[in-house]
C-alpha cells in the first residue's frame, strides 16, 4: 500500500497519454482513499473519472486495485484482462491477473499470465518472482501427483506480490526491488488470515496462549495473555527479579507472538547480533532459512507456558519454557531454552536450544 | 513463497540469455539441469549402447519412452520448453504416469531453483522417489538399448506354426519384448515396461515375492470383472511351477501376468510378489494376441540375444540331436537309445536305471518300431544351466503297440551332449 501512494509520482512518465494536472490529481485523490481504506468512495470516484476516460491505462489499473480491495476478484479479474488486451505491452495488468488466478490456485493461468509479463518485458523483476513462486507451487503439486501425496497438507496459499503501480515509462527493474517488499507487506488479505487465526486457536486453548495481535508487528501482547503465561515467572522470580525478570517474559511473549504473526522481521529482530546459530551456520543463511520455514505455512501459532527466568548475571537470563508450535502443516510441543542478553535496555536472544 | 533476497539476485544477467533459447525461460538454471542431466548419466543412462550398436528399431513416438527420451535430450540441449512440453503430452495421454509428474515437477521447479537430482520434491517419501528413478532409469535404458531388428531371443529356437506370438521377459531391464512367429522365426513386435519380484528373480519358494525364471506358457485368461482393481484390466496365469521346477524342488503358485491398479499408470520395477506387472494400455494390447495354453512366456534375468546366423546354428544343432534320438529308438539298439538319457534323469517316479531296466524289457519285445516327430516346438531355458525344453507330436508305432501323444523333454547339455533329464506327456 505504501508502494501504492507513489504512484503520482511515476504518473509523471506517462508515455501512453498526456496527463493534465487535473487528472494526475484525480487519479492521486483516488489513490489515497484507497489507501485510506475509503473503498467505496475510490471506487465512485475512479468509475467518474473513467466515465470520461475509459480507455484510461492507469485509471482502470487503479480500479482494479480497488476491487481487489474490496475482494470482488472476478471483477478485478475482468479489469486486468481487458487491460491487458488493450494495453499488450504492459506487463503489470498481467502480474496483477497472476496474483489473482494464484489465489484461486488457477496455478497454470497465473504462470500463462506471468509468461506474459515477462514476454512484454524480460527483465520484470517481480514477475520474475511471481513466477518462481508459481513454479514451485505447480512443481510440487506435480510432485504430490508423482508420489501420490495429499495435496491438502502443501495447500498453503501461495501468495504473490500484487503490484500496486504501473509504470509507463522506461526501467522497471530499477524501481522493482524497492517496491517488492511492502506490496508484499501490504497485502490486505494476508492481515485477515492473521487476524483471524488466534481467534480460532483461542476457542480450542483459551490459557498460556498468546493471542496475535490484527493491528501489527508493534502491537503490544494482550492483557490477559501476558498475565496468563506470566504466572509462572513470578512464583519463580526468586534470582530472576534482579535482571528484570518481567522484561525478560515480555520478551519471550513477544518473540512468539511476531512468530505466530509470520512476522519475520520482527521475529528476527529478537535474535542478538552475536546469536549462536544452530549448526554454526552463517547468521544469513540461518535467517533464510528461517524465514522460509516461517512463510510457508499458511498460519503459525506459537504459545508459551511454564516460563522459568534464571538470571546468569545482570545482563543475561536463561529463560526455560515449554513451546507449542501448530501451522497448517505440524503440531509440535517442545521444551525449549534461550540465553537471552539485555543490548540497549532490549532482551534479545542469543542462544535457542530445544529441551532444558 | 521466495521472499528471500537471494531469490531477488537471480534474474537479470544469465536470466535474460536463458531466455533467449525460448520466451518461456528466463528463469531456467541451466547449471543445475546440467547437473541433472549429470546426475542421470550417474544412473547409468548413456546416449549410445555399447550391447546393441546398429539399426534401432523403429518404435511409436508416442510411446511413453519415446516421449521421456525426447523430454531428456531436450534437457541435454538445453531445450528445456520442449521438453516440458513432451512431459505434459506424456501426461495428457497418460494422466496418473507418475514419473512423468515427478519430472513436470523437476522441471518447473527448475525454473525457480537449481537442482541436484532427479525428483527434487522436498516433502517426498524417500523410497518412492527411489522407485520412480528407477523407473526412469529402467525406462530409458530399455528405450536406448533396443535389439536391433537381426537380433533374436536366444531362448525362442523353434516355435509351433500356430503359436503366432512369443513373449520374452526380461526382469533386470523391466522389460517385456513381443514376437510374431514368421514361418517359425521370431520377428520383434514391441516391448513394454514392466514390474516385477520385489526381491528379484528366480523364484524358488511360495512366498518368496521373486520373478519365476524359465519356459512358461499363458494357461488361462482372468477377465478384470473378476478380478480385483489390484490387477487392473486382466489377468493371464502361467504354469508356475512346470515340470523342472518341480523337479527342482520349487514351489509357490499363482504366478500371473497382471495389469494396474486405476490409480497409477505404471508401479515400480521391483514391486510385484512374483508376477510380471504391465500397464493396462499394453495389457489390453497385448490380451488381443496371447493364447491360452500356447503362447510361450519365457522369464530371464537378462535375455540373450542372438544374431539369426547364430540362432539358426543353435537350432539345427538340437534338431539333430533330436532326430538322432528318435532314429535311436527306431533301430532297437536300446544302448544307443538309452546313451541319450542322462545319469540324471528322472521322470513319472523312475530314475535312469528304472527307466533303462523298463526300456530293455519293452523293447525286447519287438520287432520293429516307426517313431513320428511333428509339430517340434524348442524353447531354451534362461540362465546358466543348457536346458531345452521340447515339445512335440510323437506318432509311435511298433510291432506289438501304437499310440500318439503330445510329449515334453527337458534336455540338458552336459559334456558337450545334449541329452533327456525328463520326458512326459505335455
Amino acid at each position: 500500500m505504501r508502494a501504492a501512494l507513489r504512484l503520482v509520482a511515476l504518473i509523471v512518465g506517462l508515455a501512453l497519454a498526456a496527463v493534465s494536472h487535473a487528472q494526475a490529481d484525480d487519479l492521486q485523490d483516488i489513490s489515497r482513499l484507497l489507501k485510506q481504506g475509503q473503498h467505496a468512495q475510490a471506487l465512485e470516484r475512479v468509475n467518474q473519472y473513467l466515465a470520461t476516460r475509459p480507455r484510461d491505462a492507469q485509471g482502470r489499473f487503479l480500479k482494479g486495485l480497488i476491487l481487489v480491495e474490496q475482494n470482488k476478484v472476478a471483477d478485478a479479474i475482468d479489469v486486468f484482462t481487458r487491460l491487458s488486451q488493450d494495453y499488450p505491452e504492459l506487463p503489470e495488468p498481467y502480474n496483477n491477473l497472476a496474483v489473482l488466478y494464484a489465489a484461486q490456485g488457477l496455478y497454470e493461468k497465473a504462470r500463462q499470465s506471468l509468461e506474459m509479463s515477462i514476454r512484454t518485458h524480460p527483465s520484470y523483476a517481480t514477475a520474475h518472482e511471481n513466477l518462481g513462486d508459481v513454479y514451485t507451487k505447480l512443481a510440487s503439486q506435480a510432485y504430490d501427483r508423482a508420489l501420490q501425496l495429499d495435496s491438502s497438507n502443501s495447500a498453503a496459499q501461495t501468495k504473490l506480490s500484487l503490484v500496486r503501480e504501473m509504470i509507463l515509462g522506461t526501467n522497471r527493474t530499477a524501481r522493482a526491488a524497492a517496491r517488492t517488499e511492502p506490496a508484499k507487506a501490504a497485502e490486505p488479505s494476508k492481515a485477515t488470515v492473521l487476524a483471524a487465526a488466534p481467534k480460532a486457536s483461542t476457542a480450542g486453548a483459551p490459557e498460556a496462549r498468546v493471542p496475535a495481535e490484527p493491528k501489527g508487528p508493534e502491537a503490544k501482547p494482550a492483557p490477559e495473555a501476558k498475565s496468563a503465561a506470566g504466572k509462572a515467572p513470578e512464583k519463580q522470580a526468586d534470582k530472576g527479579a534482579a535482571a528484570g525478570s518481567e522484561d525478560v517474559t515480555k520478551a519471550v511473549l513477544d518473540w512468539a507472538q511476531a512468530w505466530s504473526k509470520k512476522n519475520v522481521d520482527a521475529y528476527l529482530a529478537y535474535y542478538a547480533r552475536d546469536f549462536k546459530t544452530p549448526n554454526g551456520e552463517p547468521r544469513g543463511k540461518w535467517e533464510k532459512a528461517r524465514r522460509q520455514r516461517i512463510t510457508a505455512p499458511k498460519h503459525i501459532e506459537v504459545s508459551v507456558d511454564g516460563l522459568k527466568v534464571s538470571a546468569i548475571d545482570a545482563n543475561s537470563t536463561r529463560v526455560s519454557f515449554r513451546q507449542h508450535y501448530r501451522s497448517d502443516a505440524l503440531k509440535a510441543d517442545s521444551s525449549k531454552t534461550l540465553v537471552m542478553v539485555r543490548v540497549d535496555g532490549k532482551w534479545l536472544i542469543q542462544q535457542e536450544r530445544v529441551g532444558n | 513463497m521466495s521472499q528471500s533476497s537471494k531469490g531477488r539476485n537471480r534474474i537479470p544477467v544469465a536470466a535474460r540469455n536463458a531466455g533467449t533459447h525460448e520466451g518461456t525461460g528466463p528463469l531456467v538454471f541451466l547449471p543445475a539441469l546440467r547437473a541433472l542431466m549429470l546426475a542421470l548419466a550417474a544412473l547409468g543412462l548413456t546416449l549410445c549402447s555399447p550391447s546393441f550398436a546398429k539399426s534401432v528399431r523403429p518404435e511409436s513416438q508416442t510411446s511413453p519412452e519415446a516421449l521421456l527420451n525426447s523430454a531428456f535430450e531436450d534437457i541435454a540441449l538445453q531445450r528445456f520448453g520442449a521438453a516440458l512440453g513432451n512431459i505434459e503430452a506424456l501426461i495428457r495421454a497418460r494422466p496418473n504416469f507418475r514419473l512423468a509428474h515427478l519430472i513436470k515437477g523437476d522441471l518447473l521447479l527448475a525454473k525457480a531453483r537449481p537442482l541436484a537430482t532427479l525428483g527434487n520434491a522436498p516433502n517426498g517419501p524417500a523410497e518412492r522417489i527411489v522407485d520412480l528413478r528407477e523407473e526412469a532409469v529402467a525406462r530409458l535404458r530399455a528405450y536406448r538399448e533396443r535389439p536391433s531388428s537381426d537380433q533374436v531371443p536366444r531362448y525362442l529356437l523353434q516355435l509351433l506354426p500356430e503359436q503366432k506370438y512369443a513373449i520374452v521377459v526380461d526382469t533386470g531391464r523391466s522389460r517385456l519384448y513381443l514376437f510374431q512367429n514368421e514361418d517359425g522365426q521370431p520377428h520383434y513386435v514391441g516391448d513394454y515396461y514392466i514390474s516385477s519380484g520385489k526381491r528379484g528373480a528366480i523364484k524358488l519358494r511360495e512366498g518368496d515375492q521373486k520373478t519365476p525364471i524359465g519356459v512358461y506358457h499363458v494357461t488361462s485368461s482372468l477377465p478384470r470383472k473378476k478380478l480385483s482393481d489390484f490387477y487392473g484390466s486382466g489377468a493371464f496365469p502361467i504354469n508356475y511351477p512346470n515340470e523342472w521346477d518341480r523337479r527342482q524342488g520349487r514351489n509357490g503358485y499363482g504366478i500371473w501376468l497382471h495389469g494396474t491398479p486405476s490409480d497409477t499408470y505404471s508401479r515400480p520395477p521391483r514391486a510385484s510378489d512374483g508376477c510380471v506387472v504391465l500397464s493396462n494400455h499394453d495389457l489390453d494390447a497385448l490380451a488381443q494376441l496371447l493364447q491360452i495354453g500356447l503362447t510361450p512366456v519365457i522369464i530371464s534375468e537378462r535375455v540373450e540375444w542372438l544374431s539369426v546366423e547364430e540362432w539358426n546354428t543353435e537350432r539345427t544343432s538340437f534338431l539333430l540331436a533330436l532326430d538322432k534320438w528318435r532314429g535311436d529308438w527306431e533301430s532297437l539298439d536300446t544302448d544307443r537309445y538309452l546313451d541319450h538319457y542322462s545319469p540324471s534323469f528322472a521322470a513319472n517316479g523312475q530314475d535312469r536305471d528304472g527307466w533303462g531296466r523298463h526300456k530293455r524289457q519293452v523293447n525286447s519285445a519287438k520287432s520293429w518300431i516307426k517313431v513320428g516327430v511333428s509339430n517340434v516346438s524348442l524353447f531354451r531355458t534362461p540362465g546358466k544351466e543348457e536346458v531345452v525344453v521340447v515339445t512335440f507330436n510323437q506318432d509311435y508305432r511298433s510291432s506289438n503297440l501304437s499310440n500318439v501323444m503330445k510329449k515334453r523333454q527337458y534336455w540338458l547339455r552336459e559334456g558337450g551332449r545334449w541329452r533327456i533329464v525328463y520326458e512326459g506327456a505335455a
